[in-house]
């Protein structure tokens, strides 16, 4: 399988013709379509090594993340940053070439920082490693970190190795009827002490606080911190799952978006119907396609960004300064000299 | 050519901010990896990130090398001038620009000192997670550079994990900014950077992230009779639900050199200590101490004491952190090795490292960072017997097989450098330093930035280095080494 993918690559490269990368396609309709023949990696799988007392597993790229994830909960243990399995299809390739994470990165931290290490093809079809299976390493410039969020376009993730932490013993969740500023305000001043948090999200003018650790310092902080148990099971896995009706298809001349912003950042477009996770530091939010420059520009100036994430309209690139594009396509070229790893259709 | 350049370098910054005699050029001729000086050209010490463009720009139109550095306290001689360059010394860019309790984070200057923003951030009941043991000393923006850790990292994570942006500025004078919240558009190029030992671009400005300080952390001493539970033990509290905040190992030889030291009340009958800490909120503690005192006692541990009180946790740790200074009194030369490997393989490394001993005829003691598999051999020899030198220096060779042959690294948090640049060969193979060298060229295409550092041509791999210490003069003698 490998030995295949890596003749695809090579050829591709030889005749500069494009590729997309295609692992179980989950996240169809939420990313630009790309150019070229595809090449799947969703048979690349199966996980190639689990030592729970080392709080490490390596995987092949296609393996389900739904797989691992069950894999990990039988040892009692998670991948910390929760990427999202859109129905259980998403593969572990995918989660890593997108980057998303979960509501608890805030306190676990990213996808990219679980990830200690990756096999990957680059656009000439070398077969690299970087990084390892161990806690620290310091070896050489950080190419595997790098490949996380680059959606495909900087190497072909064939293998990962990732950090795994424990599963916490108890999981609470409180809720706090609050208007959206208060909430933002309240869900930071929780971060900035410190409490076992995991989540700290608000919709509906209600703001969700999950709690996470051992029965005795969950019950503790429960305690102390009051609010009202949730009423809506599971509301935590289905934001990690992106299955609230807010991530649902928007309509004709609507969008949604995902902002990243400060997390302190005050109300921000707040006519518009929002998802806020991260305590405050990621919203989603629905609005008409019209809206669009004021959504790029209010986001900016907060200090933040907005990416068009769903639409019929397709996924305009945010704007970005043009010396820092014009280092990425350099580092992309280091990479992948023809560019021919998943270019979006039109560049 | 350099005297043109250093006109126009009179001309770009104020007179207090150069150094051009010899005198005092030699204050910057090394980092901590002491054995290896040059002799820079000449030392800017820029007062603003306006100053760092106009001067990049400047060396680059000359065509001049440079080398960035902040305190210089690296092991791997990360700073160490190359001939000819001009070395830029950030230490008086030291401004803490502005803290957010709230949001709970900080932004620095790069000549800031690690120790520095912890301090800062104490009244709000924040801090700095990362803990470099250099963390009097070192800066942040050096921490950037060599992606620095910790004796906590192990529960919060290096340098990489605990930033939240960063302003760089690349050879060609072009001002970076990265990141800035917790989701990135476009590449990570902040993780890129982090780590990459100043070859990319030259740190001018760093936000960093802070966290509460934890309501309590307690600490437990566990001894053992093998080195072998010890190891064992090591890979069962990972392995345990709770995640120790930091988790030290000592041999038998270190407790003993550490007690003839301090008298910190170790016990010196001890094959191996370890150190093993809970923070959190005083129930978590108190769950964490009861789980992690039953894996320690399951493992073989023949004695367990638990910090009471803040004082008793200092005190327990006070031995650890002066591990370095008492095995300099070991012997007139040591070497400190910095492998990293899977903790499961810690009790065969050891072993191996035991037999590796004892053919070379050469002690070795080990104090280290064992919840992370971050190893910190000393290899301890005399430099004035004749072929001891080449003897421990093979040795460590022979150390860094071991852990590369264990799926392990060279360097676990010191950086390459130049000391480790033939451990990169033996750890990467030649498509893959091209690799390293294509995004080299991709920030930096005429190579001027710290040259020669962190990428091994393809025909130098022939010798391995390593920091040494003669008659216990460690470089940066003041700062604890743990």
């Amino acid at each position: 399988m490998l030995t295949d993918l890596q003749a695809q690559l090579r050829q591709a490269h030889a005749m500069s013709l494009p590729v997309r990368i295609v692992g179980a396609g989950s996240k169809q309709g939420w990313h630009a379509p790309q150019q070229g023949e595809a090449l799947h990696v969703g048979s690349h799988v199966g996980i190639i090594d689990y030592a729970p007392a080392e709080r490490v597993i390596s995987a092949r790229a296609g393996t389900r993340l739904a797989e691992i994830q069950a894999v990990l909960a039988s040892q009692g243990q998670m991948l910390a940053a929760e990427p999202p399995d859109f129905g259980g299809h998403a593969t572990l390739g995918g989660a890593l070439a997108t980057g998303w994470s979960g509501p608890r990165r805030p306190w676990a931290g990213a996808m990219r920082d679980q990830l200690l290490g990756v096999e990957i093809l680059n656009g000439q079809g070398e077969l690299l490693r970087f990084g390892g299976r161990v806690m620290k390493n310091v070896a050489g410039f950080d190419l595997s970190r790098l490949m996380v969020g680059a959606n495909g376009t900087l190497g072909l993730i064939t293998e990962a190795h990732l950090k795994v932490l424990p599963l916490p013993e108890v999981e609470t969740v409180r809720v706090f009827e609050l208007p959206q500023a208060d909430a933002i305000a309240l869900a930071n001043r929780l971060c900035a002490a410190p409490w076992p948090l995991s989540g700290a999200a608000w919709q509906g003018g209600l703001l969700r606080i999950r709690l996470s650790g051992n029965a005795a310092a969950v019950a503790t902080a429960q305690q102390q911190l009051g609010g009202e148990p949730d009423v809506e099971r599971n509301w935590f896995t289905r934001l990690q799952a992106m299955q609230l009706d807010s991530f649902a298809p928007p309509g004709a001349e609507q969008g949604l978006w995902r902002l990243s912003l400060p997390q302190t950042c005050p109300p921000l477009l707040a006519d518009y119907p929002q998802l806020i996770d991260w305590a405050g530091g990621r919203r989603w939010l629905s609005a008409p396609l019209a809206a669009a420059q004021t959504i790029s520009t209010s986001a900016r100036s907060a200090g933040g960004h907005a990416l068009l994430q769903r639409s019929q309209a397709g996924w305009p690139a945010a704007p970005r300064n043009p010396s820092l594009l014009a280092l990425e396509a350099r580092i992309r070229r280091a990479l992948d000299p023809r560019q021919i790893l998943n270019r979006r259709q039109g560049d | 050519m350099s005297e043109a350049f250093l006109s126009a370098l009179r001309h770009t910054l104020p007179a207090e901010a150069l150094v051009l005699d010899v005198e005092r050029l030699r204050a910057f001729e090394c980092d901590a990896l002491s054995a290896y000086r040059a002799l820079p050209l000449a030392v800017a010490l820029p007062g603003s990130e306006e100053d760092v463009i106009a001067v990049l720009q400047l060396a680059h139109a000359h065509h001049i090398p440079v080398v960035a550095r902040g305190a210089g306290t690296g092991l791997s001689g990360g700073a160490t001038p190359t001939a000819g360059c001009l070395l830029l010394g950030m230490s008086r860019m030291r401004r803490l620009l502005y803290l957010d309790p709230l949001a709970r984070y900080a932004r620095v200057q790069p000549g800031v000192r690690n120790q520095a923003i912890s301090e800062a951030a104490g009244p709000y009941g924040l801090y700095y997670a990362p803990d470099p043991s250099s963390q009097i000393a070192c800066t942040i923006g050096g921490n950037v550079a060599e992606n620095a850790g910790g004796i906590h990292c192990l529960k919060y994570g290096l340098t990489v994990h605990n930033l939240l942006g960063l302003r760089a500025v690349t050879m060609e004078g072009e001002l970076l900014e990265l990141g800035g919240t917790l989701d990135c558009n476009g590449y990570d190029l902040l993780a890129l950077l982090t780590g990459s030992e100043g070859l990319l671009a030259v740190v001018t400005e760093v936000t960093v992230r802070l966290l509460p300080r934890p309501q309590l952390a307690r600490v437990i001493l566990a001894s053992f009779a093998e080195v072998s539970q010890a190891a064992d033990a090591v890979a069962q509290l990972v392995g345990s639900g709770a995640t120790p905040a930091a988790l030290e190992m000592m041999d038998g030889a270190t407790v003993r050199a550490v007690e003839d030291f301090l008298h910190a009340g170790y016990p010196t009958d001890a094959a191996a200590l370890l150190l093993c800490e809970a923070d959190g909120t005083p129930e978590e503690v108190e769950a964490d101490i009861v789980q992690m005192s039953r894996v320690l006692r399951a493992a073989g541990a023949c004695e367990l004491r638990v910090s009471g009180s803040e004082a008793e946790r200092q005190q327990l740790w006070a031995g650890r952190k002066a591990a370095f200074p008492a095995a300099a009194k070991l012997a007139p030369d040591y070497y400190c090795m910095d492998g990293s490997i899977p903790r499961a393989a810690v009790g065969r490394v050891l072993a191996g490292i035991a037999s590796l001993s004892t053919r070379y005829g050469l002690a070795c003691i080990n104090v280290f960072h064992a919840g992370d598999g971050n190893l910190h051999p000393l290899i301890l020899f005399d430099a004035n017997r004749a072929g001891e030198l080449a003897k421990a220096e093979q040795f460590g060779t022979d150390i860094a097989a071991l852990c590369v042959g264990e799926g392990g690294t060279i360097t676990g948090e010191h950086g390459v450098g130049i000391e480790k640049l033939d451990g990169m060969c033996a750890q990467f193979n030649a498509a893959e330093l091209g690799q390293f060298s294509a995004i080299k060229a991709a920030f930096d295409p005429q190579g001027l930035l710290n040259p020669g550092k962190l990428i091994p041509t393809l025909h130098r791999c022939a010798e391995y280095g390593r920091m040494h210490v003669h008659k216990g003069q460690l470089p940066h003698p003041e700062l604890p080494r743990f």
